[in-house]
């Protein structure tokens, strides 16, 4: 009879990092659904959990679950990279969502949204270096008497300019810089 | 077959009678003879019906059917050829050639491509759709396997390789729509993912989206520069396979062509990797004697196919004390290149380039093994030639293999007992060690030297071998890893005992390896009549000689007498054995 364990069995070290990689209720979470026949029918429920805490599916992130869940780590960045909603890169402090829909559009969105690149150094979909701010552009916000709108994180800004991008950006520098002071960094 | 499980259909105005789950595809091939084009379809792996090059037409279904993936239905009409269908399947194929780099002049598969035949077949004679195409790097970083995505037409047959066949699950679609990408987690190379090399993706692959990795370049060179030794050795199974690309029927064995075709390319000498099979069995019947003496480590899992190791190094690191220590026979031919044969020569082992002539991919990662490495640092096999990349050499040095006189080995690296020769066959490690185990047990050669009960080249066997009246081994020979998962996983809960296993990465073993040639005009992969004929001409090969257990071939005697002492002692070990670490990712088996 043959001993299950032996001194080159990785399994519970790899367990042990992959458990890192993610919070308690996580884990505890995958562990449910691994007791399941079908534990990989709940893949995308832990993809959705992990980024609701994260922000998004980082690739430690993405291999733990792989080990834990036990589906094969191309399969997890298959769903990831399949479905838009989930993000393979960390989000900004503050995301930017510019309106893209008709009326934003016939408004001058595009130059609204021109000048934010031109600020912040990046394109669509990225990250300033700083890790302040993330661009994103999308569909009507039902907002169209304020167009052209963006909105940051959970407020809008109505009848955008390019010329009052600069000073909007700053205002959140500045409060980027109170919120660490108070939280003492 | 009772009369209420047939079902009658016409196809093409002609009425059939098949069985009830027989799909279009295979009614129309097997009883009208019309092999409807195909690319995504494989018979031995899942359906996935992705490229539509097959579709049918159906009275009374409004929209062209997937012929490899639905079943007749009494009273069905199908088109197989219709103007119609004709031109919706000629459509089908422009619009995945304009989604392809158009490259086919210089592409490596040129003249042995799927594509091009069924776009050949289907009369696809001009681009009417010229449109974007998508453009994504090459991924040559990595060993064995390079990886070219503008060549995939998302057909699956490599994933579905990668994960039926092999239990790797290493390929995946990733993104989606025009950006839709096959591979490793993460984009990865191979050798960063938990790929095993084994090289079954370029086998199954209908383009050129998987290539080996290329060495002829380092070779070339090597061959062109008067301070280099160039000195190749050839495993047992090319000498069954080299043929195939000169017009050689299947199954010929071409050991002497061969032999003359590498001394005309330049190579100073020609040594065989069967020597070392040889080396290889005597030190791994010793080991297991060792163990089973001791009733330890139990069973024994043979450790030369590459595939396999690092297979268990990612996916059954427990397993890791169970496996032979043995060297592959190509690892331990270069090393003693390295050292014996440098010091009987004089020559300057810097100065001595070995090259390796392999079936495999596998082979090629093994080569870069740091615990493979001679005292300076420098790998003992500087490259590795998979039969294709040889085939390749020897038509563009404008040699007809076909036509060559046979030559030999040099000695005395050369020599081998027929149990070597069955090395490249699923099943012929184990035969081969049983010659000698069992006359080491019982004082006296087996009565046949043929154990016919793990010949086959199926893929998975466990037999029971009477050896005398106090003993009977139990032996199991897996070959493609899942069938060796399903032994391994039976070992593992206690549900079954072995003495011995033999794992084979390849489906059908070596002479399926990842780089053997693509199978000729009226095969596919995984084809066991293919795989067959191939066995055959190693056993033939055995079958023709003297001495056909590895412990009696007098150059290995020799070997021992002179250089290397006793077998399983210090200076085999140092230069015949390795080791193995679990290695990360690991795998999810």
């Amino acid at each position: 009879m043959m001993p299950v364990t032996t001194a080159t069995n990785n399994r519970e070290e790899v367990r042990r990092r992959s458990i890192e990689a993610l919070t308690p209720e996580i884990v505890a979470y995958i562990e449910t659904c691994a007791q399941d026949a079908h534990a990989s029918s709940h893949l995308i429920g832990v993809l959705h959990k992990v980024q609701a805490h994260f922000g998004y599916l980082g690739r430690e992130q993405m291999d733990a679950v792989a080990q834990l869940l036990q589906v094969p780590a191309s399969k997890v960045t298959g769903v990831a990279t399949f479905y838009h909603f989930f993000r393979l890169e960390p989000r900004g402090r503050f995301v930017i969502n510019v309106c893209l829909g008709t009326a934003c559009y016939v408004k001058g969105a595009e130059r609204v949204a021109d000048r934010l690149c031109e600020e912040l150094g990046i394109h669509f979909g990225e990250t300033t270096r700083d890790g302040l701010f993330s661009l994103e552009g999308t569909r009507c916000l039902g907002t169209c008497g304020l167009a052209p709108v963006i909105m940051i994180e959970d407020r809008i800004f109505g009848d955008m300019t390019p010329d009052q991008v600069p000073a909007l950006l700053e205002k959140h520098v500045l409060q980027a810089q109170r919120e660490d002071r108070q939280n003492g960094d | 077959m009772t009369q209420e499980q047939m079902v009658t259909l016409t196809i093409d105005d002609v009425k059939v009678t098949v069985p009830k789950d027989t799909t279009i595809m295979a009614a129309a091939e097997t009883q009208l003879g019309i092999k409807i084009p195909r690319l995504c379809y494989h018979p031995d792996l899942s359906m996935q019906g992705s490229c539509r090059v097959c579709i049918v037409e159906v009275k009374g279904v409004p929209f062209y059917m997937a012929s490899c993936s639905v079943n007749v239905w009494e009273g069905m009409e199908v088109q197989t050829n219709s103007p119609a269908i004709r031109q919706a399947r000629r459509d089908i194929v422009e619009l995945l050639l304009d989604n392809h780099p158009r490259a086919c002049l210089t592409c490596d598969r040129d003249g042995n491509c799927e594509l091009q035949n069924v776009a050949y077949a289907t009369g696809v004679r001009e681009r009417l759709f010229a449109g974007e195409r998508k453009r994504f790097p090459i991924e040559e970083d990595g060993s064995a396997v390079d990886r070219n995505p503008e060549k995939c037409i998302l057909c699956g047959r490599c994933v579905r390789t990668c994960e039926e066949v092999q239990g790797v699950h290493n390929l995946s679609q990733q993104g989606r729509g025009f950006t839709t990408v096959v591979s490793p987690a993460h984009n990865d190379n191979m050798d960063g993912s938990v790929c095993i090399q084994c090289g079954q993706c370029i086998a199954a692959c209908p383009t050129a989206a998987f290539t080996e990795h290329d060495n002829t370049e380092a070779v070339w060179k090597a061959l062109a520069d008067p301070k280099k030794h160039v000195v190749a050795q050839t495993a047992p199974a090319i000498r069954a396979t080299i043929g195939e690309g000169f017009g050689m029927a299947l199954g010929t064995p071409a050991t002497g062509k061969l032999v003359t075709a590498l001394r005309r390319l330049g190579f100073d000498r020609v040594f065989d990797t069967n020597f070392t099979a040889d080396l290889t069995i005597v030190e791994e019947a010793t080991e297991f004697l060792n163990r089973f003496q001791k009733g330890e480590r139990l069973p024994l899992l043979t450790s030369c196919s590459p595939g396999w190791v690092n297979f268990l190094e990612k996916f059954y690191p427990e397993l890791i004390p169970y496996a032979s220590t043995c060297r592959s026979p190509m690892a331990m031919m270069s090393s003693l290149l390295k050292s014996y044969y440098a010091e009987q020569t004089g020559i300057d082992p810097k100065d001595i380039f070995v090259v390796g002539i392999m079936p495999c991919t596998a082979k090629k990662f093994e080569s870069r093994r740091p615990e493979l490495r001679t005292a300076d640092g420098l790998p003992e096999t500087d490259a590795v030639l998979t039969t294709r990349e040889l085939t390749w050499m020897i038509k563009n040095y404008g040699i007809n293999l076909a036509a060559l006189p046979d030559g030999s080995f040099d000695s005395p690296l050369g020599e081998s007992s027929g149990a070597a020769d069955i090395f490249g066959t699923t099943g012929g490690v184990m035969e081969a060690a049983l010659r000698m185990a069992v006359e080491k047990i019982t004082g006296a050669p087996p009565e046949t030297m043929e154990f016919a009960d793990v010949r086959a080249v199926e893929g998975l066997r466990e037999r029971e071998l009477k050896v005398n009246d106090q003993l009977t081994l139990r032996v199991g020979v897996a070959n493609g890893l899942t069938n060796a998962k399903t032994l391994l996983d039976a070992v593992l809960s206690g549900e079954k005992e072995f003495h011995i296993i033999e794992v084979m990465a390849c489906p059908g073993g070596c002479i399926g390896g990842g780089g053997q040639p693509y199978p000729p005009e009226g095969y596919r992969i995984f084809d066991k009549r293919l795989l067959a004929k191939r066995a055959e001409a190693l056993y033939s090969i055995d079958g023709a000689k003297t001495v056909r257990s590895s412990n009696h071939n007098p150059a290995i005697k020799k070997l021992y007498t002179d250089y290397l002492g006793t077998p399983g002692g210090d200076k085999a070990h140092k230069l015949l054995h390795t080791r193995y670490q679990p290695r990360l990712p690991r795998g999810i088996r």
